[in-house]
């Protein structure tokens, strides 16, 4: 699977009280938490991101909150994928259980550049940024996690090993 | 192989002699968690897990907290929502707001709900908080809760661990906020990322329950998958006083492989504040008092509990809040509450000019009583300073001690308890 897009860069620790504050917690409607999407950090971002653009950020990206209406949220307002220097545990965790594909590769997150072309290729872990020409390697996830993933998250991988 | 406690627990769950950090297991739950906000998502996600009922209708709590008293229509229906599936399937575990309600982290151990050695996971990520039971708990997300409630079993990545090694006793006006405060300054935000906390050493005697939860409480702030302490005397009476089942002890070997080992004593500690907009951004008391602030939140399931708010009480001392500063209080459970109200706590704290809140978490997320406008100040007993996290993106949350922060509303500034 590949996926690109445009790069929305951000820096370290986004937590997810401001990848979707609490005031907007009061439904789980996903569509409607996705016009809310970063907006405590980037109050443009939900009008100005794209179907398929690409979130890039620096470390303990998620952090905070266990709230999996953050991960619903940036994938309901078209974001394909998060390329971040780290992830915080939770919500690693909820983007893998809800299908929001994420990678983790310090490299690409310190040199893409927002507005960069950004490509990402699931199967190679292989990350191009388009607009430089660079490439980076991310770590495979494990079996297990591309088991989950390749299933479409938790639900359908519980049922498929049922 | 030598194994640390959080290890131990997870390979009894998971039906293994031991297990090795890194390892992916399957581990059975004695206990899944959920909230108005988190656990309406998870209703949702619940029958695509394929199964009618959840696996133990005794095995599941559920609490309207985060919105309860409802605070609007929106957060009407989704505690509407939680109220229905806990009707339907039998849930014996829902406590309903007035009952014997209360912020859950305060209430489950209240209630006797976790003892030593069980596997929580909760759909909330201060979770964590039961670890001072010696329990592994840790918090995940809906669509994990959905699976837990469905299967009773879910997968983990089993995590390697930092020691924490206490020595000493804590100064007056220090307590587990501190140590916590401390410790979270010293590693960072995500110095303990994928890893469990686990707390040892003679120092752990001389804390209290409520010191021991504030700080497995806040473990998650320091990125942590868990906080977890040995199960000593203290520990055993709180359980066997809270009707709890009997404790299934592990103990981490003493050759176990830890990635560090970080050592506090907590003689050495003094009255901390975590300043906007991390909770490790912590520095003395001393150094910033003066700061002037709008208001106090007193409560939390970091620090609304019946030692904090004495702790608080003792820190008003018959003084009265400063004019123009709102100092709010919340005790965590309605149990508390009443404790507080029989004790003359809460008349105290009227008498002094704060508001008394019924059980809730309020304004701790930036819910409701007690948010924020642009440019205000907040001293909170809460565990998060984030951006935006108790109201208008430029307002501030300094993170403090039940006893800084009521000496603080006295002042109107940050201020020093004595
Ligand atoms: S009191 Fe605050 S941190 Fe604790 S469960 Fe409620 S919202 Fe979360």
């Amino acid at each position: 699977m590949k996926v690109s897009g445009k790069a929305h860069v951000y820096g370290d620790n986004v937590d997810t009280d401001v990848i979707i504050p609490a005031r907007y917690l009061n439904t789980p409607d996903a569509q409607e938490l996705a016009q809310h999407c970063l907006e405590d950090l980037d109050a443009t971002f939900a009008s100005r991101v794209a179907r398929g653009d690409i979130l890039v950020a620096g470390r303990n990206f998620g952090c905070g909150s266990s709230r999996e209406h953050a991960p619903r949220a940036i994938k309901t307002c078209g974001v394909s994928c998060v390329i971040a220097a780290t992830f915080a545990r939770i919500f690693y965790r909820n983007a893998l259980n809800i299908g929001l594909p994420i990678v983790e590769c310090p490299d690409a997150a310190a040199a893409i550049r927002a507005g960069d072309a950004v490509a990402v290729d699931f199967d190679t872990g292989v990350i191009t940024d388009e607009t430089t020409g660079r490439t980076f390697r991310s770590e495979p996830f494990p079996p297990f996690m591309q088991e989950l993933i390749a299933a479409g998250g938790l639900a359908a991988f519980w049922r498929a090993r049922k | 192989m030598a194994q640390t406690m959080t290890q131990k627990i997870l390979a009894a769950h998971a039906g293994k002699e031991e297990v090795r950090a890194g390892e992916l297991i399957l581990a059975k739950l004695d206990l899944v968690l959920g909230n108005d906000i988190t656990t309406p998502v998870a209703i949702g996600e619940f029958p695509k897990f394929g199964r009618a009922h959840v696996f133990d209708r005794t095995k599941i709590a559920l609490v309207p907290d985060h919105f309860a008293p409802n605070k609007d229509i929106k957060a009407a229906t989704q505690c509407a929502a939680m109220r229905a599936f806990a009707r339907e399937q039998g849930i014996v575990h829902y406590f309903e707001v007035g009952h014997d309600c209360g912020i859950e982290h305060a209430l489950l151990p209240e209630k006797g709900l976790v003892t030593a050695g069980d596997l929580v996971i909760g759909a909330d990520s201060h979770t964590c908080t039961y670890g001072a039971l010696g329990a592994f708990a840790t918090g995940v997300g809906s669509t994990d809760m959905a699976a837990g409630m469905s299967a009773g079993e879910t997968w983990f990545k089993v995590p390697g661990a930092i020691r924490v090694v206490l020595t000493g006793r804590p100064r007056r006006w220090v307590g587990g906020k501190d140590v916590i405060l401390h410790l979270i300054g010293l590693i960072g935000v995500d110095g303990a990322r994928y890893q469990s906390l686990e707390f040892t050493g003679p120092g752990v005697a001389a804390l209290a329950m409520d010191d021991r939860f504030t700080i497995a409480n806040m473990a998650i702030e320091a990125g942590a998958k868990n906080g977890i302490f040995p199960v000593d005397e203290t520990c055993r009476a709180y359980l066997a006083a809270h009707g709890a089942q009997a404790p299934k002890v592990f103990a981490a070997d003493p050759d176990a492989g830890y990635a560090r080992t970080i050592k506090i004593d907590l003689g050495a500690l003094e009255p901390l504040v975590a300043f906007p907009h991390l909770p490790s951004n912590v520095r003395p008391v001393r150094d910033a008092a003066g700061l002037p602030i709008d208001q106090v939140v007193i409560g939390s399931c970091t620090n609304g509990r019946l030692g904090d708010l004495r702790l608080a009480a003792a820190a008003l001392r018959g003084r009265t809040v400063a004019p123009g500063v709102r100092c709010i209080v919340i005790p965590a459970t309605q149990k508390i509450w009443l404790a507080a109200l029989e004790e003359g706590l809460l008349a105290q704290f009227a008498a002094a000019g704060c508001v008394v809140s019924p059980p809730t978490c309020g304004p701790c997320l930036g819910g409701y009583m007690g948010i924020l406008a642009a440019g205000e100040r907040c001293v909170a007993t809460t565990n998060r300073n984030f951006v935006g996290r108790m109201g208008h993106v430029e307002s501030e949350v300094y993170l403090a001690s039940p006893a800084v922060a009521a000496a603080s509303a006295v002042a109107g500034a940050l201020a020093l308890p004595e």
